[in-house]
């Protein structure tokens, strides 16, 4: 809990102090659209961060947003299925993705870096072959205007994306912090031959969460498809999988496992999107984007390492 | 044995930590190719004096002379240069490189000048002597991690000599040996000592201090309690001079019990020796031991009888009914439980609560709806700290933060909130001092009386020969003898375990 309140004082800090420079910050347009990023990079950060806390790492998520949205213009623009069953065909796919990684890494014994960080390039690559690198979009989403609805629309003023997280994280709260899976998460992250002598099939659990994790980005995918409404496959969803690992990270998860929370998550991801408004707003080239998201998750570290360790010696 | 040339003396040592006063006033003297064994239960301050003599801590008061001139040890360099070496328990070495890469590790010799080359032919050849002094056939070359725990053991002694080191420091050393190597490492201390090094001793194993030691200095609760001089040292009186009292009921004689055979092994393989079947039934009430050479296939036995390791054929049986164990989980539900060799690493999760070990084995048990009751958890995890005595602060304490003893009763604790049936227990007191010792004895045996069947899995000659009823000895995967009370006798133990099942000693089998 208390790295969960350091982050969220970051995020609260960082807040003023944009406010203060530009007064922007609060307009409603502008919170509108960070709501709506927040939600959409909330959603998969949560599933790259239940793998994290297996002590794993899935780095194929930006891949799979490619990939996702390229099959998702084809079934809906130019095979015509109706939106449902689209829908369901993509996060079918996306377990089916997640259960290949969990294969490969339970069965197999493959690193989870090295098996995600093919799919990175696989995925990629196929989207591209797929889209044969034409850009694609939804035009003006004829036929499948409640699914345009459902994915950028807004519930009393508030984005869907940002509706959707605040769903799916209680669920993922509830079954991250109350449930039996939950703790078995933890358990295998922590000690994974421990938790097999205490009778868990931890490679089950182990897998479970690459199918969590590629769920999630089936989920994400589909919002960012919507918001974008223009899918190029070699760079949609780019870097996305180290914005997710960002924010698992600044909000408590260990890259060692067994660590970390669904709060601390979504406030991690927070935290991103605001700084990425921030550069946007203060007029900050964007070309120093990458730098000052790199300074910010590294002094934010730095200080949780320092504060943790002189807690440790108190 | 001894000379009266005084080589260490450390005087009135006192060391503090916050809130902990760790030594009071300790002294230690140590005489020219003296062998010292240094005894006491966990926390007794042994290894802070050991620290402090290797230049891990410093001392807050108190001198420490070398040869009668008072030094000053501030790091483990200023140690290693008055001649002082320290083999800890866990050893200091790295698996990848060769005997000599690790004996010369940091002072390499060099050529070719500002190249700094490594001279491998020189520091092969200046390896050598070391090895042939300590018994070690082996080229300089080899890498460590081809060799034996024992063997990997001495390249630290040797490293520690070719430091002219004059007094060892050896922390548990024959925790991880076998009974030959153990042997093995007397001998060599043995010529250590009769070549002038002097070596300070600490083991929880008495047996072997009675064999090694020429003295025996004993430490509790950060203070001096005593020595013993060569004469002097038994096995009473050692465990006087450690806990202060007799131990009066240090093993827990059995009751007579039915024979059932309630618990039944035919024909089990393990995937280290595929070809060769373990068989074997023990009843209720019953203490089987399991005795044998490091290697001798119990822990893969106990393996694979709790399903974490596939078995290449055989069966698992209580009260003449199959059981189907694929996994650990299955052997759970059929209440066969193990207690693994290396707790630390497979049976806790340090980094979780007493509450959330507890309860991890039978999570389910604890839900509605698929959530967790903490309440409930909470309650079990109380009453279990109560029924083993366990002096917690909470039962939210991290188990990284408990004892070697307390964390084997965590263990313990944890199956005892189910129903056992079987119980494996894989070397159960290894690296616990006599008094949790004692403790854990008399949980076993408790339970056994309470109509469980135990296996015990132990190193340890004493206690194989105190605890069981029975004694099942295992030689490469295979029982090559099995032992009632009244032919337990510790040649009959070694020699099952090296193989040899015909002697004239054992007419009868």
């Amino acid at each position: 809990m208390k790295k969960e309140l350091g982050i969220f004082a970051m995020l609260v800090v960082l807040c003023i102090v944009v406010t203060i420079l530009n007064p922007l910050f609060l307009s409603g347009m502008n919170l509108q659209n960070t709501a709506r990023l927040v939600g959409m990079f909330g959603i998969f950060s949560i599933g790259v961060g239940i793998v994290i806390i297996t002590g794993g790492i899935d780095l194929s998520v930006g891949s799979l947003f490619a990939l996702f949205g390229v099959l998702l213009s084809f079934m809906l623009m130019r095979w015509g299925w109706p939106w449902p069953l689209a829908i369901a065909a993509i996060l079918l796919i996306a377990i089916a993705v997640g259960v290949f990684h969990g294969f490969l890494v339970t069965k197999i014994h493959l690193q989870s870096f090295i098996v995600t960080l093919c799919g990175l390039l696989f995925y990629r690559g196929l989207a591209r072959y797929i889209a044969e690198d034409q850009t694609l979009g939804f035009g003006y989403c004829t036929g499948f205007e409640t699914l345009q609805k459902l994915t950028t629309g807004q519930v009393l003023g508030v984005p869907m994306p940002f509706v959707l997280l605040i769903i799916i994280s209680f669920i993922m709260w509830v079954v991250l912090h109350r449930s039996v899976y939950g703790r078995y998460l933890f358990a295998v992250g922590r000690n994974e031959e421990a938790a097999r002598f205490s009778g868990i099939n931890t490679s089950l659990v182990i897998a479970s969460s690459y199918v969590v994790s590629a769920l999630m980005a089936g989920f994400g995918a589909i919002l960012l498809a919507f918001y974008t409404n223009s899918i190029s496959p070699s760079s949609h969803g780019s870097f996305y999988e180290l914005y997710a690992i960002a924010a698992a990270v600044l909000g408590g998860c260990s890259l060692r496992g067994g660590e970390g929370s669904i709060i601390g998550i979504v406030i991690g991801a927070a935290l991103l999107q605001v700084l990425q408004n921030l550069v946007n707003l203060l007029g900050i080239p964007s070309s120093l984007n990458f730098a000052v998201m790199g300074t910010v998750i590294l002094i934010g570290v730095i200080t949780d390492q320092i504060l943790g360790r002189r807690k440790a010696k108190s | 044995m001894t000379a009266d040339r005084q080589l260490l003396e450390m005087q009135g040592i006192d060391k503090s930590f916050p809130g902990v006063k760790a030594l009071d006033k300790v002294d230690l003297t140590v005489y020219a190719g003296e062998v010292v064994a240094l005894i006491g239960e966990n926390g007794a301050g042994k290894s802070t004096l050991m620290n402090i003599l290797g230049g891990v801590l410093q001392q807050d008061s108190g001198t420490i002379k070398i040869e009668g001139q008072p030094v000053v040890i501030k790091n483990v360099s200023d140690a290693i240069k008055l001649g002082i070496g320290f083999i800890h328990q866990e050893l200091n070495i790295l698996d990848n490189l060769s005997i000599a890469g690790n004996i010369f590790l940091g002072r390499e010799p060099t050529r070719l000048g500002p190249l700094r080359i490594i001279n491998r032919k020189r520091m092969w050849a200046e390896t050598e002597p070391y090895l042939k002094q300590l018994g070690l056939n082996l080229p300089p070359k080899t890498i460590l991690s081809q060799m034996s725990i024992a063997q990997q053991q001495m390249v630290e002694v040797a490293k520690a000599l070719s430091l002219n080191a004059r007094l060892l420091i050896m922390d548990e050393p024959t925790s991880s040996l076998t009974l030959t190597e153990t042997k093995k490492l007397f001998d060599v201390i043995r010529q250590l000592r009769s070549s002038g090094v002097s070596i300070i001793y600490i083991s929880h194993r008495l047996s072997e201090v009675k064999e090694c030691a020429d003295r025996v200095v004993g430490l509790r609760d950060g203070a001096n309690v005593g020595s013993l001089e060569r004469d002097k040292i038994t096995h009473d009186n050692m465990v006087r001079l450690m806990i202060g009292r007799k131990l009066e009921d240090f093993f827990v004689s059995p009751k007579a019990q039915a024979k059932d055979d309630y618990f039944r092994v035919s024909d089990l393989a393990t995937q280290r020796y595929p070809h060769h079947k373990i068989t074997f039934e023990a009843s209720r009430g019953e203490i089987l031991g399991f005795a044998g050479l490091v290697g001798a296939g119990r822990t893969e036995m106990a393996h694979a009888i709790f399903g974490v390791d596939t078995t290449t054929g055989g069966s698992v049986s209580i009260a003449g009914e199959k059981l189907r164990i694929r996994c650990a989980g299955d052997a759970i539900e059929n209440g066969i439980y193990l207690i693994p060799e290396d707790r630390r690493k497979s049976g806790l999760i340090t980094d979780m609560t007493f509450r959330e070990n507890i309860t991890l084995p039978d999570l389910n048990s604890y839900t509605i709806l698929g959530l967790i009751q903490r309440s409930r958890e909470t309650g079990v995890a109380e009453k279990q700290c109560e029924k083993l005595k366990m002096k917690l602060t909470s039962v939210e304490t991290l188990v990284k933060n408990l004892s070697g003893g307390n964390q084997q009763k965590v263990v313990l604790a944890k199956w005892l909130a189910l129903k056992p049936k079987v119980v494996i227990f894989d070397e159960p007191t290894r690296g616990i001092d006599v008094g949790s010792k004692a403790e854990i004895y008399h949980l076993m045996r408790n339970l056994a009386d309470s109509g469980v069947v135990i296996v015990m899995i132990s190193s340890d000659m004493e206690e194989i020969l105190g605890v069981s009823d029975r004694i099942a000895v295992m030689h490469e995967g295979q029982i090559t003898g099995i032992l009632t009370r009244d032919k337990f006798e510790e040649e009959a133990v070694i020699r099952l375990a090296v193989g040899q099942t015909n002697w004239a000693g054992n007419k009868d089998n």
